[in-house]
Parts: C-alpha cells; structure tokens; sequence
C-alpha cells in the first residue's frame, strides 16, 4: 500500500547552505494494512525527518514514496487532498497541537470544514461520536472544553479521533507516547494495536525500544539517518546483530534486570560485518529470513570487523 | 546522620484555593543511600525536591520539619537556607540547559558563582578538573560557551558543578529524561560514581520511570497525589510491592520482550484528583481495584516489615 523506495534527504546547513548533511539516507520499506513498523532511533537519527516526508510536510531529496501505486511527491490539488483523506499524522506534544484561545473541539470542526462541507449536522455528530468511542473518549468528556481543562493523554487520543474522522489507512505516529504519564501511556498503545486489528497502517515513530518492541510488526533501527538494522521485530530485538542496536538495548533502563545483566549477555563479538564478509555492494544484508543488516562498522570512520572504512564523506 | 522529613506539607497558593502538592510527608535518607523519588506527572514529587532547597513565591510552607544531618533546614526562609543550598544541599534541574548561563564561557560561570559564595577559584580549581574527567569531560570545555556542548555534556557539566562543594543531600530532578537512551544511562551511572567517591552523601533521583531508578538506587519510594504510597528496598519495591498503586504501575509498564500480541498490559483506569480539594481518605481510592468501606478513611504511611513502608490498609 505505502512503499518507500531509497528514500533520503539532505538538509544544507550553515551561514551560506554550503555545508550538507544526510538527514535520511537510502531507506526502503513497505507498509501493507494492519502492519505496524517502528522506526527507532535517537536525537539526530533522521526519524522524525522520515515521517514527515511520509506526511509530505517536508520533500524527498532522493528516493520515492508511492502510495496506490501513486508517487506522492507529483499530487496536487484535489489528489493531494485525497491522500491526506487516507494517511494523518499525529505529533509528540498534544499541547502544541491546539491552539489554546479555541475549545479543543475544533479540531474537529476544521475537519469537516475541509473535508465533509455537505455532510448534515446529525450525520456529523455520529461520525464524532464513533471516532470518540474508538478512541475510548465519550463526548460528553472532551467536547465543548479548552485543552487546558483535559489531560495530555485525552488530548492525544483526541487527535487519533480527529485522524479517524477521516477514513485513514496509514497513521504516522511520531512519538505519540513520550509525553504521556506510564499509567496512561499502555492505554494509547493498547488503542494502537485495537486500530491495527481494524486494518489501520502504522508508522510508529519512538526513541523508546520497549515501546517500538510492544506494538510492531517490523522494526526499523536508524542511526545518523542510516537503517542499521531492520527486519521481524522478534528477529532484531531476539537477536541484534549490528553493535549499535546491540548498545541501544543493553542501555535501555529494564525492570527485574540490571544494566551489567544484560551487557554481559550481549557480549559475544559480533563476528565477520555482514556486508563485508562477502564484497557485496547492497548497504543491508539478510542474515536471517526478515532481517537485514547493515555494516558493523561503529561509526563513519571506524572500520568494521572486515576492515572496510565506510566514511562518508559528507561526515 | 542524613536527611529526616518529618510531616511536611507544602502547598501552592492560588486564587481557588491551595494546591496540596505535598501532603504531610514523612519519610528518612540514609547516608549513602540513593533514593528514587518516582511518581506521575501532577503527584508532587518535583515539588517535594524543590521544597528542600528552594521554594519559589508561590510555594509555602505549611506544615513540618527537614532535617539534614541532625540540623534543621530552614526551608520556609529563603534567606536562611542561602547558606546551605549547594553546600549542603544541590540540585540538578531537569534541564541543564535553564542552569548554565548562555552568555558566559561555563568556566567564568562556574568561578563567578564560586566567588558569590566566597571560595576561591582557583583553591578548587584541580578538582573541578579531576572530576570534568571523571565523567568523561575535558576540561576545555570550562572554556567553551554553553550552546557549544551537547545535551549529555551539559547535564554532566551541571553534575559537576552541583557536587563540586560535596554536598550532604544531592536532588537530581527528571535528569535523564531529555536524554537519549546511551547517554541516559552514562549519566545515571556516573550519579551512583559520585557516592561512591563521597562527592555526596545522599541522593534523591526524581524520575517518572520506575525503571532508570530500578537501574541505580538502593529505595525506592512512590507518590501519588501529594502522598506517600510506598518506600522499599529497590529490589522489595519492584518485585513484591505492596500498594496497588505501585503495582498497577509496574504492571503497566512495557519492558523490552513484551508484545501487544502475547501479553496485553492494562493501565490505571481514572484519573488522579485534583489536589485543590482531594477527597477525604485513601487519594488512590476512586482508581484502586482493591477498595473497601475503610478506605474512606486515611490509610497512615507505615512500616509492614523492615525498611519497608506502604499506605494502604490492605497492605499492613
């Protein structure tokens, strides 16, 4: 349904934009209904980049993004409405995403105001009044009230249902649960997963690899705009291959086991670099069925186990 | 020896009313220990922290005593406490960012603050070098400007600079949770390097994850809406916790394994009260699966074995 093809992105930096760096290098995957893919990574790592370009809010620089066949980048007008119809996004902080002079609601309204101007009043309220029940929220809760009289995790479900009023297939969450308290933050995973079983796409969009690891199908690990690693979320998070991922975990704060625990666990040496070992020219490799990886070089001026310097130059 | 909160309440004046941030707290830090201070966002633990170092004007002090070290703090008077704060007692805020001044090299940041308390820069000069080291810093960067250091090395930076005087009570606030995931862990072990050489003697970790403090501190204790809900031995907290609010709270957690499909973790169903008018009896009353006739009453904060104290009445 949404395929992503080499797709990447260099911002120019700097007093005079002579300087360039790869936000988003060559990164490929493809999303049918139901799936969910986590795409992680830390500050810097091109994640947030990567959906918006998903959401078209920021050009490809290289690559495609196809949708029904269709490349995204050549919609206008009318079509590019339609795409917006089926694929939404919604942002870390909820706050933000209101203004607070107006009732919340309006969000809503802004809707069908776009979208649903010949829709009848009636018809309208049911349509709310589902897009609320599918996010656990009822009307009498959330409507007619200024953000500041609801919580985070209620402004956050509000904006899922403002997705919903829409007949989306494809959800870019991007870090949808950091700013929300532990003791609702499993309620707005669990209503991600209730949206995947209805055939809702997710691009789950986080830095947290326990929460990435809970609701998705793929998994995708990014470093400096790079996929590292991807594949089966049981395969990459059963067995990391690439150190990268393998240090994300070993740093990720556990329950019921300490840091040195789960070091000491992962310490095998990674063996022979995936890419290397073999001269192959591709930058990901399959080491198993669904799941790829790619060289193990540390960083863009350490050589992987093979010797190979990838440098960069653009680094 | 350490710190004592003895029946401490500190509210926030409004024009509805006071906010009961915390309410009538009592618990103790050993020396040595590194205590996690965990809750959800609006449960007064941010509140707490700042109560024992420095209460901004809309805060006051109503009710009860803090000790350090068998001396009373003067918490209610900000100008008394002036000469205990960084001392005795230090903060690190959550951003470091708000700490370090964006218009002075951070070396001449750190000298003119030494100076306002009448120390010598250059007395604590080698030190402050030795332990930029100790976490990982060259000490070039006392030359550099704040915006030139990234996230990490500000909070280290602040760390430092916090601890440099070795303070008896270290409060270190929401401190990891701008950071990402690798360098959120060298910063947490390099709070527990700091008791171990003695920089400090005792450690309050304010965190919303139960889990970073899971990682470093010896106890852990839990508040729910200005109260006390549980303070154990880390191990004993996470393991067996006795309070329902504890234990839906850990239970919510995903760890890293767990999936949607295989185990569907539940949340706390509700919301906390508002602290303007909390309801008389157990706060954790109204979400609490286990609540009966006696909750309408206030459970105490108690000790139900060694070391380990809940308030609930199905606990003890």
């Amino acid at each position: 349904m949404l395929e992503i093809n080499g797709i990447g992105k260099v911002y120019r930096v700097g007093v005079l934009g002579n300087t360039r760096v790869n936000a988003v290098r060559e990164v490929s995957f493809a999303l049918g209904p139901g799936e969910v893919v986590s795409v992680i990574g830390e500050s810097g790592s091109g994640k947030t980049t990567l959906g918006r370009m998903i959401l078209r809010l920021t050009p490809a620089s290289t690559g495609t993004i196809t949708f029904a066949g269709k490349d995204i980048a050549a919609l206008r007008g009318r079509a590019l409405k339609n795409y917006y119809r089926e694929v939404q996004g919604v942002f870390q902080d909820p706050f933000s995403s209101y203004n607070p002079v107006f009732k919340a609601d309006r969000v809503f309204a802004m809707i069908r105001a776009g979208y649903f101007p010949g829709l009848s009043g009636a018809a309208w309220r049911t349509r709310v009044t589902e897009a609320l029940a599918a996010v656990r929220l009822t009307p009498e809760a959330v409507l007619d009230k200024y953000p500041h009289q609801l919580s985070g995790g209620q402004l956050q479900r509000m904006l899922i249902a403002r997705a919903l009023l829409l007949d989306i297939r494809v959800l870019v969450a991007d870090e949808i649960i950091s700013m929300l308290d532990a003791s609702t933050r499993i309620d707005v995973l669990n209503l991600l997963g209730d949206l995947k079983e209805r055939g809702l796409a997710i691009v789950f969009i986080t830095h947290d690899l326990a929460l990435g690891n809970y609701i998705s199908d793929r998994t995708l690990i990014l470093r400096r705009g790079d996929v590292v690693e991807c594949g089966a979320t049981g395969a990459v998070f059963g067995n990391p291959v690439h150190p990268y991922t393998r240090r994300l975990l070993s740093s990720v704060p556990r329950l019921h086991k300490k840091w040195g625990q789960v070091a000491a666990e992962l310490t095998e040496p990674p063996g022979r670099c995936p890419v290397h070992a073999n001269g192959s020219a591709a930058a990901l490799v399959e080491v198993a069925p669904e799941h790829q990886v790619a060289c193990l070089a540390a960083g863009a001026d350490q050589p992987c186990p093979d010797g190979v310097t990838a440098g960069h130059a653009d680094r | 020896m350490g710190l004592q909160v003895t029946g401490l309440k500190v509210y926030y004046r409004t024009l509805r009313g006071d906010v009961r941030a915390v309410d009538d707290v009592t618990f103790g830090v050993e020396d040595g220990e590194i205590m996690g201070l965990a809750g959800e966002s609006g449960s007064g633990k941010s509140t707490l922290g700042k109560s024992l170092i420095r209460m901004d004007s809309r805060m006051r002090h109503v009710a009860g005593r803090v000790d350090l070290d068998h001396k009373e703090l003067p918490i209610a008077d900000d100008e008394d406490m002036r000469e205990f704060r960084f001392k005795e007692v230090s903060l690190i805020p959550q951003y470091a960012m708000s700490a370090l001044n964006p218009t002075r090299r951070i070396g001449r940041m750190i000298e003119e603050l030494l100076r306002s308390r009448g120390i010598p820069f250059d007395d604590v000069r080698s030190e402050l070098n030795r332990r930029l080291e100790l976490v990982g810093l060259d000490p070039e960067v006392l030359t550099r400007y704040p915006i030139e250091l990234s996230g990490g090395m500000r909070q280290r930076t602040v760390m430092v600079l916090a601890t440099l005087l070795d303070p008896s009570l270290l409060i270190a606030d929401e401190i990891t949770s701008a950071l990402d995931v690798s360098t959120q862990r060298a910063v947490a072990e390099a709070l527990v390097g700091f008791r171990d050489r003695g920089f400090v003697d005792s450690l309050i970790v304010i965190t919303h994850d139960i889990s970073l403090v899971y990682q470093i501190a010896d106890t852990i204790m839990v508040m729910y809406a200005g109260k006390l809900a549980e303070k154990a031995p880390t191990e004993v907290l996470v393991n067996t916790p006795r309070h329902p609010y504890t234990q839906a709270l850990l239970s919510a957690l995903p760890e890293v394994g767990v999936r949607y499909e295989g185990k569907r973790l539940a949340g706390i169903p509700g919301s906390p009260p508002s602290l303007r008018n909390p309801p008389a009896g157990c706060r954790f009353a109204a979400r609490c699966p286990l609540a009966f006739g006696k909750c309408a009453e206030e459970p105490p904060f108690v000790e139900i074995e060694p070391g380990h104290f809940a308030a609930c009445w199905k606990a003890s």
